[in-house]
């Protein structure tokens, strides 16, 4: 039962681009930014510098039942209509996979944040009685992975690594690794974050890691182009379902692609900058070829982490260069989706499973004058047709977490 | 309210509302002989917040030993009959 292939047989995510895989993917290829403008009162009464973000293309309240979204963190909402969403599309039904068999690994960044801040602000006005007994449930960062481990019935195994923006990802490698040693024969894996708030937004303002670009909200998120000033902070879930390829192939299951390799690493360079060499991210990216048995001669796609900071989209392609070659293709969603930290990798292997599955990769958004540090082929503009064998993903997090998924079709 | 003499039927329809907006159940489920927990499905973070609710709407206080007692709707009502 070890060493068995993995694959991708359901995907589901709510994001900037839209409250489903399809309209997210669609749009990625025609260029649509989910960044807009923030309306919020706070944006003002804080003087913050960021005053845009790339809030749900839709409200999870208009998706959820009202019970069950009150007694949710909006984090925990959209990690349940992304798991519902990948669940379904696998074509599984309640009760179809053995729960002793069922895994389940969904991380976020930050959790349940604004249920503390809000809880916070009941205890100081109101007191102890109006604070929710369902307030601990809500903010935890496993919260999303119990409450789907909870829908799903899951008994193999529910767990819920936080690694900043790289916590998808490694919720989907952590799938992996349960699925190769035979712990499960299905694991719904991704990542959920919802976190937009005035102390998020200030925080990250104050490290001048994000975008102020506040009057061309759609044009903010540009990785790689020489205008870049910083991430735009983003919301939203992304979740696959990840199968021992024997167990799906058995139940006539439509695959995506394998999940052939998984890559992590650490930097233990600094707290929030990455190692300027990609020394960490070439390491990431070479464990995820060496696991998955690949030649880098066939990865012809990688979807990169560039969050449109100045300093780490050169770096990554640095490492790319020294991991991989010079010849992948490369493109960065998040110039259309913003930095959905927790969640980013996640949706962004959806999109990567989805190059691979249409040979065709979406073009970066706002990259109208490239670094002159980045020396690899982009896509922007149109997306690009191209057979594909080989399409990895990239995540990095604040504390020099790396993860690398490779992807191949199947 | 609490001002008020409340009937059976005011403290009945009053915490149908409450459990409705907490837990879903519908409000003419909810009637004097069901138990909150094996009829209703409400687990013991919703009970609290039904019992804080309750407090607000009957103006009486319902410490914790005493909501343990409070199995079914009956005796909720009973309670807050005698101590509103």
């Amino acid at each position: 039962m070890s060493n068995a292939e993995v694959v991708v047989t359901g995907l589901g995510a709510t994001t900037p681009l839209g409250g489903d895989v399809e309209s997210t993917w669609d749009g990625l290829l025609t260029g649509r930014s989910g960044v807009a403008r923030l309306d919020e009162d706070w944006v003002e009464r804080f003087e913050l510098p960021v005053k845009i973000a790339a809030r749900l293309a839709v409200e999870p309240t208009e998706v959820l039942p009202r019970v069950e979204a009150r007694r949710l963190d909006r984090s925990e909402q959209v990690g349940m209509i992304a798991a519902r969403q990948a669940w379904q599309d696998a074509g599984f039904g309640e009760d179809d996979v053995d729960p002793e068999r069922l895994g389940v690994v969904v991380g976020t960044g930050i959790g349940g944040a604004t249920t503390l801040l809000n809880m916070d602000d009941l205890l100081e006005t109101s007191g102890l009685r109006k604070v929710s007994p369902l307030t601990v449930p809500m903010l935890m960062p496993n919260g999303p992975a119990a409450y789907i481990g909870l829908e799903l019935k899951a008994r193999a195994g529910v767990h819920a690594p936080v690694s900043a923006c790289a916590s998808g990802a490694e919720a989907i490698a952590m799938a992996w690794r349960m699925l190769r040693t035979g712990e499960a024969d299905v694991v719904v894996a991704g990542g959920a974050e919802a976190c937009i708030a005035a102390i998020t937004m200030a925080g990250f303002a104050q490290s001048r890691t994000m975008s102020t670009r506040n009057d061309d909200p759609a044009a903010a998120s540009r990785p790689w182009d020489v205008e870049r000033d910083g991430f735009v902070l983003g919301e939203g879930a992304g979740i696959v379902v990840l199968e021992r390829a024997e167990y799906a192939k058995a139940r006539g299951a439509r695959i995506y692609a394998s999940l052939a390799g998984i890559g992590t690493s650490a930097d233990s360079y600094h707290i929030t900058a990455p190692d300027p060499e990609g020394t960490g991210q070439a390491r990431a990216m070479t464990a995820a070829l060496r696991t998955g048995g690949i030649d880098p001669a066939r990865v012809g796609h990688v979807n990169a982490h560039a969050t449109s900071t100045p300093v780490g989209d050169v770096t990554e392609t640095v490492a790319v260069r020294k991991a991989i070659g010079e010849h992948p293709v490369l493109t960065a969603p998040k110039g259309a989706l913003g930095h959905l930290l927790g969640a980013a990798g996640a949706v962004e292997s959806v999109a990567t499973v989805l190059s691979l599955y249409h040979g065709l990769i979406p073009p970066t958004q706002n990259l109208s004058e490239i670094d002159p540090g980045v020396s690899h082929d982009v896509v922007t503009g149109e997306p690009r047709k191209v057979d594909l064998d080989v399409a990895i993903n990239d995540s990095f997090g604040f504390g020099g977490h790396n993860v690398s998924l490779a992807f191949a079709a199947v | 309210m609490a001002d008020k003499q409340l009937t059976e039927q005011d403290i009945v329809a009053g915490l149908a509302e409450i459990v409705e907006e907490v837990a879903g159940v519908a409000q003419d489920e909810v009637t004097k002989e069901k138990s909150f927990v094996d009829d209703l499905d409400i687990d013991s973070l919703s009970m609290v917040e039904i019992a804080v609710q309750a407090e607000d709407k009957f103006g009486v206080k319902i410490p914790d030993d005493e909501l343990a007692n409070l199995k079914t709707v009956g005796d909720a009502v009973t309670y807050v009959a005698k101590n509103s």
